[in-house]
Formats: C-alpha cells, structure tokens, sequence
C-alpha cells in the first residue's frame, strides 16, 4: 500500500457471517482498542457483549421527556382554566389532577417519545451527513448481507502492521484501507 | 486475554432441532440476506407497473371528492350533510372513530407485539404502521370540518381566543385531541424510527443522483454500526413500550367522547375496553384486505407467509369474540341496571327503525370472525379477503349503530330518522381514495416490509446457528 497513514480513516475487515464477526469483536475487545465498530444489516443479539459495550443510555431522555410531559400537562390546564382565566363549566372545580389526566398522559407519552428518539439521534451522533466510510464500495453491502469490522487509525492501540496481522488472525474475507 | 483456543473435552456439538420442535420458518423456501434485500427494494427500483399507475389514478380522482365536498360543506353550511334535530352527530363522528380504529392494528402489531417478542411481526410492520398514520391522517379531517365554523377549529388548540379565553379541559372532546395529535406523531416518529436503517439499505442501492441524495439525507448517514444498533434498540424498545399504553388509551379517549356523557346507551364503563378491542378488530380487518393482495401482487409470499395470514385470523377471531362479548353484556347491564331509559335504547338500537344497521354490524362482527376457527378458512386467501371485508363493513356499521342512539332523545316529538346526503357519502368515499393514495405512494418510495428486522429473525442472523456461521467445536 502506498498512501500515506495520515490519510487512511482506519483498516477494515469483511465477514461472511454474524459468529465470524462475533469472534473478531471478541478478539480486538481483548486487545483493549477503544476506536473501533463493527457494522451489520442488522442487530446481533450478544454483539454488545462481545465488544464490551454497556447498557445504553438512552432511557435516561425518555424519563426527562416524559416527566417533562406529565407536569407541562398540569401546569398548563392548571394554568389556562383556573389561574389565568377561571371559567365556571357546570359546577365542576376549576383544577383538578382527576380531569386533567388524559391529556396530561398524552403529553407524557408525545415528550417522552420525543425525548426517546432525539436522545438516540444525540448518542449515537446522528445525522452525520459524512462519514469516510461510507465512500468504501464493499461497505455499501454492510447494509445488505455483509459484516464489516473497523479499527479506525486514530486509536492509541493502532499500528499499521501489528493491527493488520490481529484482523488477518480473525480469518475476514477481505481486508481494506478506508480513505479518509 | 484471548481464550478462543477450543479444548477437546469442550466441543460444542449442534444437534439437529427435533422434529416435533420444528417451527414454520418465517421466512419461507429458506431464502438469504441478498434475496429479501433484493424482493423488498425492487418495487422501490423498478418502474412500477401498469396496474400501479391505473390504482393510483383511480385513487387519486377518488381523494378529489374529499377536498371538493369539504369546500361545498363550508360554502353552505353543516346544513348540507344530513344532521338535523336530535342527529346532532352524523357520519362525521362515524368516520372519524371507524378511521382512528383502523389505525390501531399497525401500533398493536409495531408496539405490543414487539413487547411480546412475537417475531412474525416484522413481516407486516412497516404496511401496518403506514396504514395507521394514513389512517389517522383520514380521520383527522372529520372532528376539523364537522366543527361548523371551520376557520374557528384552531379553539381545539390550547391559544387563547379573541375574549383571552382558553380552551376548557374539563371537556372529554379537548382530551380527544390531545390522544390523537399524540398518536399521530408517536406513530410517526415510531415508523421513521423503523425506517432509518432500511433508507440506508435503499441508499446504498441507489443508482440515480436524486435517489441517493434524498434517501442519503433521510437515512441521516446510517451505518449499521453496532454502537449505533445498541442505542437504536433501546430506543425502539422504549418507544415499543410508550406506544403500547397510547394505543390503549388513544381509543379509551374515543369513547370517553360518548361514555362521559349522560345519554341512555353511551354512559357506560364498558366504553374503554370495548372500543380498543373493536379497533384493534376493525384494524386487522384492514390489514388483511392491504396485505393478503399485496403479498401476492409484489410477490412477498415467502416474506408474509401463509402462517403471518393465520395468525392474523387467529388475531380476528380473539378481538371480534371479544366485541361479540361487548355487544351482549351491554344488552345485559342495560336490563340489570334497572334503568327503564337505558334499558329502551338498548332495545331501540336492536328493534328499532335502524334494526338493519344492528343487524349487519352483529353478524359481520360477531358472526363472521367464528368461520376463523378453522384453518380450511384461515389458509385461503381468498376466503380470508372477503371476510375481512365483511370485518370492515360491520365496524363502520358498529358506530353508526352507536351515533344513531342519538335519533331519538328524551321528547318524543323531536324524534327523527336520519338519512345522510349525498355530501356526507361522497366525503367518507373520498377519503378512502385518500387513504389509497397515500399508501401506493408508500409503497413505490418506501420499503414496504421491515428489511432489518425480517433479516434479524432469520437463522442467517444466529450467531449460534450453522446459518449463521456457527462451527461445531466453537463457543
């Protein structure tokens, strides 16, 4: 290979299957890399394990979103029909949480479902409108039936030979440079 | 450290399923990755056929009553639908709870079964979730336009009016529109959800400029990396888990249209219940009329299998014994409850002059989900299409009956029977062109079956399967 490493985005492995991959992911979590992904068409059950990832986050916006929700329902009914303009309807009490629950529960759902998914899009960087990756020709099948592994060149664990014989040992079918 | 060395006493040897083990695929003729990519991107691909172009035409001139109708109603006046002294609530409502119900099978197929870890849902996930939004955008229109004064519908939001004055909450109507702007935009954000990883499948398979842009940003730079997969998950798992107490709670809201008020036949609990299994009834109905042709037009049989069909039916049958058993123990609370006023609307609904309209939401809603108990009937298509036509006709039919409670009150002199115009007719046909519309043009630019979530059920997905890459002597 002739390009210069300061160009290459990082070393790419193909696979056939998803147990292929899964022991590769095992292999280079073993290594203690920290730059690294692996891509499928779909999720693998147990991949999260094998590349010692924790649980995600993203729970933590859909709580903020929904509590959110639940008081803004309150707050708002409390305010538009018994502070800032109290309006008597057949001998019912200005405020309460008993009527005032369908929609405070809706707007518990809508923000939590808002918070949910802008919460994903937040940790998982997303949209990112470049990606070096994604101008690999092989990797357009990542989303069809093949199985990608990338070491990007930015992690500290990176050497051009070392991490090229590790990717060799997990037996891929192919191996490419992704250009930066 | 690296322990992958196998030993020999601790070789994995995989058996053979036995035989009485042995599930229906759910995929069948045991097709790959490659070919369900290639079966579901080929509609999008390819110039779409003939018959395609005829619908979508038809369609389209069939949605142009709705607009038209609309224009015509709000020229003249509520006075031209068939509303008259006590039929304050006509077909307008009728359409508007019968579409909003349709749409409840795509979120208890997309939510509650996902909840579940019912995987053949995968396979009708994605029309099914279309199918709601279009559904919900149809029934939208009614409450907007059956308002009388329709440039006043914006009250509905919570804005002060010329007086200052706030919409009131108190108001059962008010929360009906909260759950349905609150559906319609979880429903939304769930089915973009669902998409963004097959629009990058689409993306990667684009041969023109325009294709490749437009999916590349809607698929907002998607890779199908594992850190994404996990929190993308988690994600669908949660909004999987918001969408399953909306659904329940959106057609509670519905009913508490009705049940809330002090009318005989409307004010009662069994309201909630009653009308989410009707929805959820009407809505499978209706993904059996889309999907039983769609399946074999685009030929996706190995895709939504005979068994997806069945278990479909078997779906039909639970929710419609379940409405069967709505409709008699209202009959009988009415008679226990000692309450002569509720007791004589009951019996009005079934003897009176609308016996004819009870009559066909009984028997195409009870009778005919009970032919499901056999597989003969589950397993022909043909049979399993009409009869989910016959589904849809007698839950349109369900809240006719149920509105036209209304037509004769507590003055006997002020009792009428009510008969829809032409404008009321021509508007609800119009939105069924609509609904058409939208889905055939879901269907050319989407990808109509979850591409991502069909591959993650297949064998070829297991780590743990020979299809997947297992080695006897691995872990």
């Amino acid at each position: 290979m002739q390009d210069q490493s300061e160009e290459i985005h990082g070393i790419l492995a193909e696979f056939d299957t998803p147990a292929d991959l899964m022991h590769a992911a095992e292999k280079v979590r073993d290594q203690g890399f920290t730059r690294w992904d692996v891509f499928s068409p779909f999720p693998i059950h147990g991949m999260d394990d094998a590349m010692g990832l924790k649980n995600s986050k993203v729970g933590w916006f859909t709580f903020v979103g929904g509590c959110t929700g639940f008081t803004t329902g309150l707050l708002m009914i409390w305010f538009m029909n018994a502070f800032d303009y109290a309006l008597i309807v057949g001998g019912k009490p200005f405020f309460s949480p008993i009527f005032s629950f369908p929609v405070a529960y809706e707007l518990t759902i809508l923000l939590g479902a808002i918070g949910t998914l802008l919460g994903m899009a937040f940790l998982n960087r997303l949209p990112r409108l470049h990606n070096p990756i994604l101008k690999n020709q092989s990797f357009k099948r990542a989303t069809d039936d093949k199985f990608f592994l990338l070491i990007e060149v930015s992690d500290a664990k990176y050497d051009q030979e070392e991490t090229k014989k590790l990717l060799e040992s997990t037996h891929p079918v192919k191996i490419e440079e992704v250009q930066e | 450290m690296a322990t992958s060395e196998p030993t020999s006493t601790s070789t994995v040897q995989i058996p053979d399923t036995p035989k009485e083990l042995k599930r229906t695929p759910l995929v069948a003729n045991g097709r790959d990755l490659t070919w369900i990519t290639n079966q579901v991107a080929q509609f999008i691909e390819n110039k779409p056929p003939m018959w395609w172009w005829i619908a979508l035409v038809v369609s389209a001139l069939v949605m142009l009553l709705t607009p038209y109708y609309i224009a015509h109603l709000i020229g003249t006046g509520v006075g031209t639908w068939g509303l008259q002294n006590p039929v304050m609530w006509g077909w307008a409502i009728v359409n508007f709870v019968f579409w909003i119900g349709i749409g409840h099978a795509g979120t208890l197929i997309s939510a509650i079964l996902f909840l579940l870890n019912q995987k053949w849902r995968t396979s009708i996930n994605r029309a099914a979730e279309a199918m709601t939004i279009f559904a919900v955008m149809c029934a939208g229109i009614f409450p907007l336009i059956h308002v009388g004064r329709v440039w006043f519908a914006w009250w509905l939001f919570p804005l002060p009016n010329a007086n200052q004055i706030w919409p009131q909450f108190r108001s059962p109507l008010l929360w009906d529109v909260f759950a349905v702007s609150t559906y319609f935009t979880v429903s939304l954000l769930f089915w973009y959800t669902g998409l963004v990883p097959d629009l990058a499948t689409i993306r990667d398979r684009a041969k023109g400029g325009i294709a490749k842009f437009m999916y590349g940003v809607f698929s907002l730079g998607w890779t199908g990396s594992n850190r994404h997969w996990r929190n993308y998950e988690k994600a669908y798992l949660l909004l999987a888990g918001l969408s399953t107490p909306l659904v329940l709670s959106v057609h509670s809201i519905v009913s508490f249209d009705f049940a809330v008020s002090q009318l005989p036949g409307w004010h009662t609990t069994i309201f909630p219940p009653y009308f989410v299994a009707g929805a959820i009834f009407s809505g499978f109905g209706m993904v059996l009329t889309l999907l039983v042709p769609l399946r074999t037009i685009c030929k996706l049989e190995d895709l939504i299998t005979v068994k997806h069909v069945e278990l479909m039916c078997k779906v039909v049958l639970a929710t419609g014994t379940m409405v069967g058993y709505a409709y008699i123990m209202e009959f009988f609370i009415a008679y226990y409850g000692g309450n002569p006023y509720e007791l004589e609307a009951f019996i009005n609904r079934a003897f009176g002059p609308y016996w004819w309209a009870y009559l066909l939401m009984f028997s195409c809603n009870v009778i005919t989900p009970q032919f499901f108990w056999f597989k003969k009937f589950r397993t022909d298509m043909r049979i399993v299409f009409v009869l989910s036509i016959f589904v849809n006709i007698g839950m349109w039919f369900e809240r006719f009956v149920i509105v036209m409670t209304l037509h004769r009150d507590f003055i006997p002199a002020s009792w009428d029977y009510y008969t829809p115009t032409h404008v009321d007719v021509l508007t609800f046909v119009g939105t069924f062109g609509m609904f058409m519309t939208l889905f055939l043009l879901f269907m050319k630019f989407l990808p109509m079956i979850a591409i991502s979530e069909v591959k993650g059920v297949t064998p070829q997905a297991n780590p743990h399967h020979k299809l997947g890459g297992a080695k006897e002597g691995q872990h």
